[in-house]
């Protein structure tokens, strides 16, 4: 399923004196089975467009289209739980959101919101609680007994137990330790590879949309400035910091080095193994 | 060089648990120095935090702070010589406004008003948020929180200031905005600074890093010391700063480095000198 | 409608009714809102209209934006006027339509009792206008201040205002995520019958209130740490200073009273 966007724009308490535009002239395209970084720093508008995904906020002008559906600016939209039910979103700090009295109830939660039976979603709340990497035993227990980092995992599998096809990622590893990062984001990738899973990951991380995106899309001021491959975008520093943004960290190293030795390398690397293979085959010619 | 803050055969369990999250710990933070601790979540380091401002009393062992032994009677003197920022910038941000946050640490100390309204004006300055007085805080970024709550630390003019995990709920720039303006406290006003943080960007800039694992002072020393261990830090849920981490894939793909190197210049400098001009 | 609502918001501005002190202006306020009953006849109520005029002038707001801006109050106020006007039921029958009769002494009710309404509105309304709401805080603990040796908790009464002030703009953008992060999970909130909705608040409540109660415990750290032992021994950074158009303000309500009094009773 594709979510394409089309001339998106939106503009808080509309034709009102506190009016604010958060969003304009969006256009670009979340294809299915890939994995889309969105980057931009905070106040860019990428929290707001992440909202139009699944249409909990509908645009002011412009179009979402997300998969079959058509959410149009200034139509009335009947029954958005289809939608909801396919694109899941995992927002900042999701440990915030829980309320039942059990991980298992909690769990269930949007399962059976969107109509699958007690069963099904208990069988659901069983494996994706396994999938986000906790213990079975904890499935009885209260979410407010656990730590911070289980009940962000938790979190993650009620979201995962809808069994959405598209996953919508909000900084998911905040204020985690380097530990936890590390396996959240593992853990995503995995998802997204072995079950085809389309991935939209917005993020401050520059390491994580090069390791992990097929796209980057960069927000700068409510619009959308740059559409491109990691590797195409890190190759530009310069119009990076226009933006006010940085490279993932081996990439200024290997500018360090290509200043150091005044030859440009051939590609830019986005992972440190790929810079030392590169190191190695090219040794003296660098 | 004095002791600012000195804990002796901490042990410490919270109320109604069983587990000991602090078992005898001994830490003692020098006057002038910036010391960072550093462990995974649930190592125990923000607990220290909290024995440090007399929210907690340790089951075992002494905590002393500025030469005044903490327990129930003195913990209002040593809070004086204490400032501390919170990880959450909304849930420490006290005042309406700007000024009225900084403000109120020097109200409750009953500080005259013609000297709270310098202090206030210095504070902000020196945080760079002077233009900011009247703004109200869900106008402010977290960073520029974070900043005032460094202002009303700085405003009570304490001994020492505590982060615990001051930046780890910011964004990037908000992170590099408040770990500069701590570099730069440390430069300008020679402020005993200690970090409770698990970014080792932070780590890095600091003096001195002690280790913490499983409720234990794992390993204390220098940022060089510490990185040294290596992969032992990964499997202690840590990081490397990034020189090492490339140091050890380039090694692992037969480049021979003959120096350990803890910035990007070295590294750098390395390879060109035992790799790259050869 | 409500985005455009003034009601209860303070409009930035340098006027004499923005540098008034605010004990003075609650005064002023609380006064005003007793002396207005005792207008009881036209000529009362068009001096009383005429004080509410000048007020407006003070504050540096122009009548106009302050009719559009209380336009929702507005209806309710013509609403009440509608409701005197039938049912009062004294003095001769002015109107009959019938199924309905509007009696002299309706119309007479209704045009005070709206009248009335109106001009606390407009009063209450430029003292929330023309006041940031932690200077109303400093303003009431000042006056409660006597209380206190009564054991009236003036301060702590003030420090809660003042919280409470700080953390709504934070406990709605908070809400507001909430209710989506659930929406996205399925739940409804907007549609479906009435039972429906009101369980769909319980997954918006918990959250909400765990939050709270976190918020709450760090701010009380965070209070604690910075030396906050109560009201004792505190100073304060805002300091209030009278001045002589305090004075002059609450004198004007003297003339008010006395004018209206003089029209009641003896003239």
């Amino acid at each position: 399923m594709d979510i394409v966007l089309e001339q998106v724009e939106y503009r808080y308490a509309a034709n009102s004196p506190f009016e604010k535009k958060a969003v304009e002239d969006v256009t670009f395209k979340i294809p299915e089975g890939q994995c889309t970084a969105i980057i931009g720093h905070t106040g860019s508008g990428k929290s707001t467009l992440l909202l139009h995904l699944n249409a909990l906020l509908k645009p002011t002008s412009g179009t979402v289209q997300i998969g079959e559906r058509t959410v149009k600016a200034g139509r009335k939209e009947k029954d958005l739980k289809p939608i909801r039910e396919k694109v899941g979103i995992v927002f900042q700090f999701p440990e915030q959101q829980l309320f039942e009295e059990t991980v298992m109830k909690d769990i269930c939660y949007g399962p059976m919101n969107f109509g699958v039976s007690e069963q099904e979603a208990k069988k659901r709340a069983a494996f994706w609680l396994k999938e986000v990497g906790m213990p079975e035993e904890v499935l009885g227990k209260s979410p407010f007994d656990l730590s911070g980092g289980q009940m962000r995992r938790v979190a993650i599998a009620g979201v995962l137990a809808m069994e959405p096809e598209v996953l919508v990622l909000d900084e998911p590893t905040a204020g985690l330790d380097p530990r936890g990062r590390r396996e959240m984001m593992e853990m995503f990738y995995r998802l997204h590879q072995e079950r085809g899973i389309t991935l939209v990951l917005v993020t401050h991380s520059m390491e994580d949309a090069a390791r992990y995106a097929d796209k980057v899309v960069v927000m700068h001021k409510g619009r959308k400035v740059h559409e491109a491959p990691p590797r195409e975008l890190f190759s530009d520093t310069a119009r990076l910091a226009e933006w006010g943004l940085g490279v993932p960290e081996v990439v200024k190293f290997q500018r360090m080095l290509e200043e150091k030795t005044g030859k440009a390398f051939p590609k830019v690397c986005l992972t440190m193994d790929e810079l030392a293979d590169m190191l190695k085959q090219g040794g003296e010619s660098l | 060089m004095s002791n600012m803050i000195s804990l002796e055969n901490i042990t410490f369990k919270y109320p109604g648990t069983e587990k000991e999250v602090l078992k005898n710990i001994s830490i003692s933070i020098k006057e002038g120095e910036w010391t960072a601790i550093v462990g995974h979540n649930g190592s125990g380091k923000s607990t220290l935090a909290k024995l440090m401002n007399g929210l907690y009393f340790p089951e075992q062992g002494t905590v002393t702070i500025a030469g005044i032994q903490l327990n129930e009677d003195t913990v209002w003197d040593t809070r004086r010589h204490i400032g501390m920022v919170f990880q959450n910038p909304d849930n420490q941000f006290v005042g309406t406004t700007v000024q009225d946050d900084v403000a109120f640490g020097l109200e409750n100390h009953g500080i005259p008003q013609d000297i709270m309204v310098e202090r206030v004006q210095t504070a902000l300055k020196q945080v760079k948020m002077d233009d900011f007085l009247n703004q109200e805080p869900h106008h402010l970024s977290g960073g520029q929180k974070q900043r005032v709550a460094m202002a009303s630390v700085l405003a009570l003019r304490p001994d020492i200031i505590i982060l615990d995990e001051a930046t780890s709920m910011l964004d990037p720039a908000g992170r590099a905005e408040v770990i500069e303006l701590v570099r730069e406290l440390k430069r300008e006003e020679d402020m005993t600074v200690l970090s409770i943080t698990h970014d080792l960007e932070e780590a890095a800039k600091a003096d001195r890093i002690i280790v913490m694992n499983q409720g234990e002072v794992y390993r204390e020393g220098t940022p060089e010391d510490i990185f040294a261990m290596g992969q032992e830090l990964v499997d202690l849920g840590l990081d490397l700063p990034f020189p090492l981490k490339m140091a050890h894939v380039l090694t692992e793909k037969g480049i021979p480095l003959k120096q350990n190197t803890l910035t990007e210049e070295e590294l750098v400098n390395e390879l060109w000198t035992s790799f790259l001009s050869k | 409608m409500m985005e455009k609502m003034i009601f209860g918001r303070y409009i930035p501005a340098d006027s004499i009714a923005h540098r008034m002190d605010p004990r003075a202006k609650l005064i002023f306020v609380f006064a005003f809102i007793a002396i207005i009953f005792i207008a009881n006849d036209v000529w009362g109520y068009v001096i009383a209209a005429a004080f509410t005029y000048i007020s407006v002038k003070m504050s540096g707001l122009s009548l106009r934006f302050l009719i559009s801006g209380l336009k929702p109050v507005m209806i309710l106020i013509a609403f009440t006027f509608l409701l005197q006007l039938f049912f009062a039921r004294e003095g001769n029958v002015v109107l009959d339509l019938g199924f309905i009769q509007v009696y002299e002494e309706g119309i007479r009710q209704a045009f005070f009792i709206s009248m009335r309404f109106t001009l606390l509105v407009f009063m209450t309304s430029l003292l929330t206008l023309t006041t940031t709401p932690i200077s109303i805080t400093d303003g009431l603990e000042s006056l409660l201040n006597p209380l206190k040796k009564i054991k009236f908790p003036a301060h702590e009464l003030a420090l809660m205002m003042s919280i409470a002030l700080r953390f709504i703009p934070t406990l709605m953008d908070e809400t507001d995520k909430i209710m989506k992060a659930q929406m996205a999970r399925g739940s409804d909130m907007s549609s479906g019958p009435l039972k429906d909705r009101i369980k769909a608040i319980v997954p918006l409540m918990i959250p909400l209130f765990v939050n709270a109660f976190k918020r709450a415990e760090d701010l009380a750290t965070a209070m604690e740490v910075r030396g906050y032992r109560g009201g004792e021994g505190r100073t304060k950074y805002r300091l209030l200073f009278w001045k002589a158009r305090d004075t002059f303000a609450l004198l004007s309500l003297v003339l008010l009273a006395g004018a209206l009094a003089a029209f009641r009773f003896w003239i």
